[in-house]
């Protein structure tokens, strides 16, 4: 009920923010352009408009997890609104999963709303609902839940400039560490080896929520990678809210 | 008489600055409060009253000490459901409006649904903000703030309010009104412990203080104890005396439009210059005996820090 009661508060905040309409608005915008794209294409049009549209939906979303998600609790301590919320009845890891579910709650919209244009854009083209397309939105949603919980991680312990640096750093990295795979193969074994294994297994690959390639060009898809990717989604979700819940949760608040 | 909020050798060191430097901000607070008084916490700034509330609110851990609210540990849901707090310059989330705000933080002590918009109706009614409950808060001018400040440190009709400056940079009306919701939080039996710089207005409505300086309690105790009523000396307001007459008597504060203000430290002289200005046939304005204030102490004890 507490987390709940802070959650809508949090999505009240949000939507009451500029910065949200602004990004949103340049979300249609990308999607829009993909049909000019189209146009402009020699081939199978509706594959670009896809390719735009999706991805569009994934940065633009991960822009609004970001630059929302980093001001969370920093505001609240530099507005110094956290004294009298963290003086009522609540324990401090409700405040910052209402945050959490506040924020995850106006992306569930922001997505709802983009993934609609971008349904509508691609049945003018088709004149059919391409269903499938929402699998690949459901991972792209599953992935900002994680750059969500990264933004409120960096929120808890630095300005939100900083804090959209570093989650910005998360989100780059998390897109191109299945590089290191490759790089592992090619090296020598030795230091360098063990150095690239070790950097794999920690850093996060968040192209392991990337099913747009498969999902547009209509590749088979095995189950178990489905679930891997999900659970892959959820735990690292859970893992990073644990560190910023031990670290709020001694903090002080001066 | 029952305790309300109960400390013990509170101590608070932080480390601050980019070499972290550490200070020591509560070097051993004791002190006791008792259930239905309201309760003074006097310091100048930056002494430590702040970081006290903060520490008895949980928003900041001290470093050693025992703070208990209603025999509850500080930290506790319960504590917490039976206090109230309303913070210096307080600033609230500027894109609610008065009523939005009262009913975000009235889920919070799970208030139900029915009781809610009464509930929240009623203390927009007793700080006066019932005309401006769908003002957006960024609207609100500083004294509105504090006064919807008021109203949400009262939501869950608290048996102890802490309120740390609730008089500071409020206009006089402003003042007045803040300062008898408090006593009529008295009347209705909650405990008030009141943190502030404005001595005037403790001395008004504090049934015992507690002066703290540079993180230490100097001096706590009800204000008849504290403050002598021995009279330090007395004022004279007279004219149709000249001033070299009056020279071993007392000491001449000001003198204007043949009007002499004088300052009369030894009782007996008293008598002896109302006795001069009657054989010169002159005449006194005014007489005034001054015993110790609540300034006196204060600044006594400050100065001897």
């Amino acid at each position: 009920m507490k987390i709940r009661a802070i959650a809508f508060h949090t999505l009240k905040e949000a939507i009451r923010d500029r910065i949200l309409y602004l990004i949103l608005f340049f979300a249609v915008i990308c999607i829009g352009f993909s049909r000019l794209l189209a146009l402009l294409t020699i081939g199978d049009r509706v594959k670009v408009i896809k390719d735009v549209g999706l991805s569009s939906l994934s940065l633009f979303g991960a822009l609004m997890a970001i630059l929302i998600g980093t001001g969370l609790v920093y505001k609240e301590i530099d507005k110094k609104t956290i004294y009298t919320l963290l003086s009522k009845p609540i324990h401090r890891y409700q405040f910052l999963l209402g945050k959490f579910f506040g924020l995850v709650l106006t992306l569930f919209i922001m997505l709802l709303l983009m993934s609609i244009i971008f349904l509508a854009l691609i049945f003018f083209h088709t004149f059919k609902i391409e269903w499938q397309m929402l699998i690949a939105i459901l991972y792209i949603f599953l992935e900002l839940c994680l750059i969500t919980s990264v933004a409120l991680l960096f929120s808890c312990f630095s300005t939100p400039i900083l804090s959209s640096i570093f989650s910005f750093a998360f989100y780059l990295i998390g897109h191109t560490a299945w590089g290191l795979e490759t790089l592992i193969i090619k090296i020598k074994p030795g230091f360098g080896k063990a150095v690239a294994q070790a950097l794999y297994q920690f850093l996060p690959d968040l192209e392991n929520f990337n099913f747009k390639t498969e999902i547009v060009l209509n590749l088979p898809i095995p189950p178990s990678i489905f679930l891997f990717s999900a659970l892959y989604g959820i735990f690292y979700t859970l893992f990073v809210l644990t560190i910023a819940l031990l670290i709020f949760r001694k903090k002080d608040f001066i | 008489m029952a305790i309300a909020l109960n400390i013990e050798d509170l101590h608070k060191t932080f480390s601050l600055g980019f070499i972290p430097k550490k200070t020591k901000i509560l070097k051993g607070i004791s002190l006791s409060v008792n259930q239905g008084e309201i309760f003074g916490y006097l310091g100048p700034n930056g002494a430590g009253k702040t970081t006290t509330i903060k520490c008895i609110l949980g928003l900041i851990f001290p470093d050693k000490g025992k703070i208990e609210l209603f025999g509850h540990s500080y930290l506790s849901l319960q504590a917490k459901a039976q206090t109230g707090f309303l913070p210096e310059n307080p600033y609230f989330y500027d894109h609610l409006t008065a009523s939005e705000f009262l009913y975000f933080y009235s889920q919070l002590f799970l208030i139900k649904k029915k009781e809610r918009e009464e509930k929240i109706k009623h203390l927009l009614q007793i700080v006066g903000l019932e005309p401006s409950a769908d003002l957006q808060l960024r609207k609100f001018s500083r004294g509105m703030l504090q006064r919807i400040g008021m109203a949400q440190s009262l939501l869950n009709d608290p048996s102890l309010v802490l309120l740390d400056e609730p008089l500071g940079g409020l206009d006089p009306i402003g003042r007045k009104e803040i300062r008898d919701i408090i006593v009529k939080l008295k009347e209705e039996g909650k405990t008030v412990f009141l943190s502030s710089h404005i001595l005037q207005d403790i001395e008004m409505i504090c049934d015992r203080v507690a002066i703290i300086v540079n993180g230490e309690i100097v001096n706590q105790g009800t204000l008849k104890d504290l403050i002598s009523e021995k009279i330090l000396f007395t004022e004279i307001d007279l004219s149709g005396v000249e001033e070299k007459e009056l020279k071993n008597l007392g000491e001449s504060v000001t003198k204007k439009a043949g009007r002499i203000l004088l300052r009369v430290s030894k009782e007996e002289n008293v008598e002896k210059v109302l006795e001069l200005v009657q054989s010169k046939k002159g005449k006194v304005h005014s007489l005034i005996p001054r015993t110790e204030t609540l300034e006196d102490l204060f600044v006594g004890m400050v100065k001897q820090k």
